[in-house]
Parts: C-alpha cells; sequence; structure tokens
C-alpha cells in the first residue's frame, strides 16, 4: 500500500499533493494507494482529494496540529504509518515537508528519498531518481532495511493534470496519538517581508542574472540588456542574498515563480531552487561560460560563452533595429 | 554559549562530474573539494553568537582525511576547536550514517545550540541536521534566516530561541524554542567573513579531536546508478563568436520564437 500524506493549510490543499498522487499513481503497480490528509480542521480538503483514483482518504485531525509544528507534524504521521503500514510514505517536497520528514524518518529509522524527480519501476522493486551534486548528476537510489520508504517529490517534477480521477473515495476519519506537551516548537502567526513592489509574475519578458555576473558593478549590464529586450531584472538566490539586488526580484523555490513569454538566465547555472521558479516559462535563454550547467537542460537557446562578451553583442543587435 | 556548527567538505561549484568505473560514484581522484555553502553561513552565524552571548564555537565534519582542510579553514575564520569523525566510507555516506556518525562523537559535549547548513551541494539529501537533532534529542527547526537567544533566560527549559524559519514564496515565520536546540540554517542569513592571515596561523595550534566511526552503522539508501541528466528539452545551442551568437539569438527570438 502507498500512502499520500497530502499538504493542507487553512483548509486549503497545496497543489503540490497532486503532483505526489500521480508520482503514487505511477509507483502503485497494482498496490492500493490512500491519502492522508491531517490537520487542525482540515475542511473540504478530504473531499477535494477523494475525487482521484484511490482507495482510501484517511482524515487525521488534532488540536495539536494547529499552527504546523515539526514535532506535532511527525508523531502524527508517524502514529497513521504504525496503523496503516505502507510500503510507501509520498509527500510533495515542500518547505514544510522538508521540516519533518527526516524528524519522521529518524524516529521510524526507515529510509527518507528526497526531492524525486521521476521512479523508474513499480512496486516493491523501484528506483527513484533525485538530483545531486546541484543537479549535474542524477541518481537512481534504492530504500534500504525494508519497508517502509519515505519518498519525497520534487514541484514540478510529476504533472498535477496526469493524476487520474476516479469518481470518490471513500473518506474515513482515523484517530492519531499526538501529546501536545511534546510539540517544544511555539510557532508565530506567518508573514511577509517585502512589500512585492514588483510582481514579476506580469512580467512578459524577464532577464534573470546569477553568479556569473561577479560582482555588484556589473548588474547595470544585465539592466542595459534588460532595457533593450522591454524586460524586468530578476536573479537567483546568490545575488539578493548579497544585497546586489533587491530580495523582491528573486526567482525561485524562496523567491518569485514566472512563466513570461521570454525568460533569459546570463550566467545561472540552474540549481534546481531556482528552475522550479522558471522552468514554466515559454522560452527561455541560457547563456553561460559552462556547457554544462544544468540551466542549458531546461534552455530552449544556449550560447557557450562569457556573458561579458555576449551581453553587450546582444545589446548592439538590438539597438540596430 | 556552547555552540557546535557541522560542516562537510562537498566538490567545488566548477567541477564537472566523472563517474567511477561502476557508476555508482564520482570518481574522487578528479575532485577538487570546498566547505558546503550552506554550512559556512552556519558557522559564520555561530560566529556571530558568540561575539553575542560569548563561550565556544566547536566544528564537527564527519568524513575522510581530506575533511581537514575545510576544519582548518573553519578554525581559521575564528572557531574554537573541533571534532572529526575520520572515516574512509564517509565520503559518499548517506545522511542516516553522517548524522549517527556526529550524534555519538557530539553527544558527551552538552551543547546548547547545533547549527547545519540546510542541504549539502553534493548528495543534498537535506536530512543531516533534522536526524542529528532527533539522535541527540533536541528541538529542530529548518531553513532558518535568522537567530535571536534570549541571553537572561540563560539555557534551562525555557523559550530561550527565536528564530525566523523561511516558508516558500517570500513568506516567513518566527518560532520559539527551548534551549538546546538544532537549527539548519539557509543561505543568505548573514554576510561571510574570510580567513585573516593572522586566523590561518592561530588555526595551527587549535585542537583537532579525532572520533572513529561507531561500529554497525547502517545507511538507509543505496545509490544503483549515477549519470549525467536526460535533457527534458531538445536545446538549440548557438555557436560563433560573440557578435555572431548574439545576431543569431535576436534572430530566432524574433523569428521563432516570437519573444521579441
Amino acid at each position: 500500500m502507498i500512502l499520500v500524506i497530502a499538504e493542507q493549510r487553512d483548509g486549503k490543499l497545496n497543489r503540490a499533493t497532486w503532483e505526489t498522487i500521480a508520482a503514487a499513481q505511477q509507483l502503485a503497480g497494482g498496490m492500493p494507494i490512500k491519502v492522508a490528509v491531517l490537520g487542525g480542521a482540515t475542511g473540504a480538503v478530504a473531499q477535494e482529494v477523494a475525487s482521484a483514483a484511490v482507495a482510501e482518504v484517511l482524515v487525521a485531525e488534532h488540536a495539536a496540529l494547529e499552527p504546523y509544528t515539526p514535532d506535532a507534524y511527525a508523531s502524527a504521521s508517524r502514529s497513521l504509518i504504525e496503523s496503516a503500514s505502507p510500503t510507501y510514505v509520498l509527500l510533495p517536497h515542500t518547505y514544510q515537508t522538508r521540516d519533518f520528514a527526516p524528524l519522521l524518518a529518524a524516529r521510524l529509522r526507515k529510509p527518507l528519498i528526497t526531492d524525486v524527480t521521476a521512479i523508474s519501476g513499480t512496486g516493491a522493486d523501484a528506483a527513484f531518481v533525485r538530483p545531486m551534486f546541484q543537479g549535474k548528476l542524477a541518481a537512481h537510489v534504492k530504500p534500504a532495511g525494508g519497508p517502509p520508504a519515505i519518498v519525497t517529490t520534487q514541484i514540478g517534477a510529476f504533472r498535477a493534470d496526469a493524476a487520474q480521477k476516479g469518481g470518490s473515495a471513500a473518506v474515513r476519519k482515523v484517530d492519531i496519538q499526538v501529546d501536545p506537551g511534546a510539540v517544544r516548537q511555539k510557532p508565530e502567526a506567518p508573514f511577509r517581508e517585502a512589500k512585492q513592489a514588483v510582481d514579476l509574475g506580469q512580467a512578459e519578458r524577464i532577464v534573470a542574472v546569477g553568479r556569473g555576473i561577479k560582482s555588484q558593478e556589473n548588474i547595470p549590464l544585465a539592466e542595459k540588456l534588460a532595457k533593450a529586450m522591454d524586460a524586468e531584472v530578476a536573479a537567483s538566490r546568490p545575488i539578493c542574498d548579497n544585497g546586489w539586488l533587491p530580495m523582491e526580484r528573486q526567482i525561485g523555490s524562496s523567491g518569485q515563480t514566472v512563466a513570461p513569454k521570454l525568460y533569459v538566465a546570463l550566467g545561472i547555472s540552474g540549481a534546481i531552487q531556482h528552475l522550479v521558479g522558471m522552468k514554466g516559462s515559454r522560452t527561455i535563454v541560457a547563456i553561460n561560460k559552462d556547457a554544462e550547467a544544468p540551466i542549458f537542460e531546461v534552455a530552449d537557446y544556449g550560447i557557450v560563452g562569457d556573458l561579458f562578451e555576449i551581453a553587450p553583442a546582444i545589446i548592439t543587435e538590438l539597438e540596430k533595429s | 554559549m556552547k555552540i557546535a556548527v557541522c560542516i562537510k567538505q562537498v566538490p567545488t561549484r566548477e567541477w564537472q562530474p566523472r563517474l567511477n568505473d561502476s557508476k555508482t560514484w564520482i570518481r574522487e581522484q578528479d575532485v577538487s573539494y570546498e566547505m558546503n555553502e550552506p554550512d559556512a553561513y552556519a558557522l559564520e552565524e555561530a560566529l556571530r553568537l558568540r561575539e553575542k552571548h560569548g563561550g565556544e564555537v566547536v566544528v564537527c565534519s564527519a568524513g575522510p582525511a581530506r575533511v581537514q582542510t575545510v576544519i582548518r579553514e573553519a578554525l581559521a575564520r575564528g572557531a574554537d576547536r573541533a571534532i572529526h569523525v575520520e572515516h574512509d566510507s564517509l565520503g559518499a555516506a548517506d545522511a542516516f550514517v553522517i548524522a549517527e556518525a556526529l550524534a555519538a562523537a557530539m553527544k558527551d559535549e552538552n551543547f546548547d545550540l547545533v547549527l547545519t547548513g540546510l542541504q549539502s551541494d553534493d548528495q543534498g539529501h537535506g536530512q543531516t541536521g533534522v536526524i542529528l537533532a532527533e539522535r541527540l534529542g533536541m528541538p529542530s527547526s529548518t531553513i532558518i534566516m535568522d537567530v535571536q537567544v534570549d541571553s537572561s533566560t540563560g539555557s534551562g527549559q525555557v523559550a530561550a530561541l527565536r528564530v525566523k524559519r523561511e516558508l516558500e514564496g517570500g513568506w516567513f515565520q518566527w518560532i520559539a524554542m527551548p534551549l538546546p536546540a538544532l537549527l539548519t540554517i539557509q543561505s543568505g542569513i548573514n554576510q561571510l567573513r574570510y580567513a585573516t592571515l593572522k586566523g590561518i596561523m592561530a588555526a595551527k595550534k587549535k585542537e583537532i579531536r579525532k572520533a572513529a566511526l561507531p561500529d554497525g552503522l547502517q545507511p538507509a539508501q543505496q545509490i544503483v546508478g549515477l549519470a549525467v541528466p536526460t535533457r527534458s528539452k531538445q536545446t538549440q545551442m548557438i555557436n560563433g563568436s560573440p557578435a555572431d551568437a548574439a545576431k543569431e539569438l535576436v534572430r530566432r527570438l524574433r523569428e521563432e520564437a516570437r519573444a521579441l
């Protein structure tokens, strides 16, 4: 049996859960799939996932699960897993999963295979494909030491619309054990820091810079290229960490997700945290000195070379007409 | 405050991958190494906390003899001493083995705070810190962008720690926790310092305690194959001089992609 742990906040399903359901259906090879919904009050989330082609939806509600803490979620998930005895436990590789899944694995003393982008084979013999070395290599890994194995699926790696729907699965409430006294984290309300003055999601074209730009003095080159292309300037995380461009111009898992008509990646190697924020762009151009950089895997057009020569040449070309 | 920082040595960003003969790991003789970037931020945060609250910073690393280089570098940046769990097998070990190895060497030190990077730039499991916290009996919080210690309450079982956790899409959250605790640090939490000549000289005299790898640690996963990833898109590579490539790119963006 495969247990998918859905992610919800305030009764709203995280869409990445559908990607994980699609992965579970691909992995199943005849094994039944159950989806568990955890939370304080989970509202209509169970009904929503019950439209998937799965055997059953389990609802595990407990006051100690609201607000989210890793201690409570690890306890609740452990309780669920010990009563359901799945072969695999699948979750979307969100920041919340990254916070509590290792704790769950440590307590169960069971394998956790993170950030999975593909599955080869089905059932108990499956191998899981995950990036290593910053995406330069892809590893096929197998869990060791017997079931269950916990697997997290990379955001965007499986298609949500590929999840098979099957009418309505039975929804069942289950009891779980969580000791509120054993929850050590006391969270405050989430907040947003940047005022999001620029909504990069609305930009038709984006010129994004990465480490290849080398220093803050070179940022105007990217701005000039953006102006010539009638584009907004954005950046990968290290550029914003260094304060060379403001945080609200960051693209990636910790910044904004964009899908413009044109995305020009200037000196961006393409760490997965960046790719998840832009790989849906219609046309992607990568300019990088390293021919092996992972950014070329998602690019439509690639130029291998020195961006300090190529970007000015593009500006000159655009100014001609 | 007694602070531990866990540091991993990983291949440099410029390293081009080459595989071993069985295609299950990299050819280690070709690799040049550096300090895992998120761990460098964890070290910097530890040094800043020591400057503010006093105490000591202890660097902990599990790996083959080669990791001495990054241990010395951390000592040169200002850490006080180090613990090195040394074994050749640790270079390719998974998160469970590394966490168990570190836990065994660290547990009698009774650290108040343990910092790690949020994930490594090599295997990138993103688990070692949290598993280590569980083995040391500490609460954990991950992807941390700010650390505040309330020194007035000391290190008893009170809400002595307040940390800013990064959520997705530009959201954050403050979380209070008792000490001792373990935090995994996000890159960019601070501005890194570099070693001074004086620091490099001083590091030579600092203690590195060697610890043995406990027997019988079992990996939780096995790499059955390693390969250069297959391309999801057919990328059209544009060659030629910068001027020619620029001209061709602009033409294709206008005529084929209609993106300009």
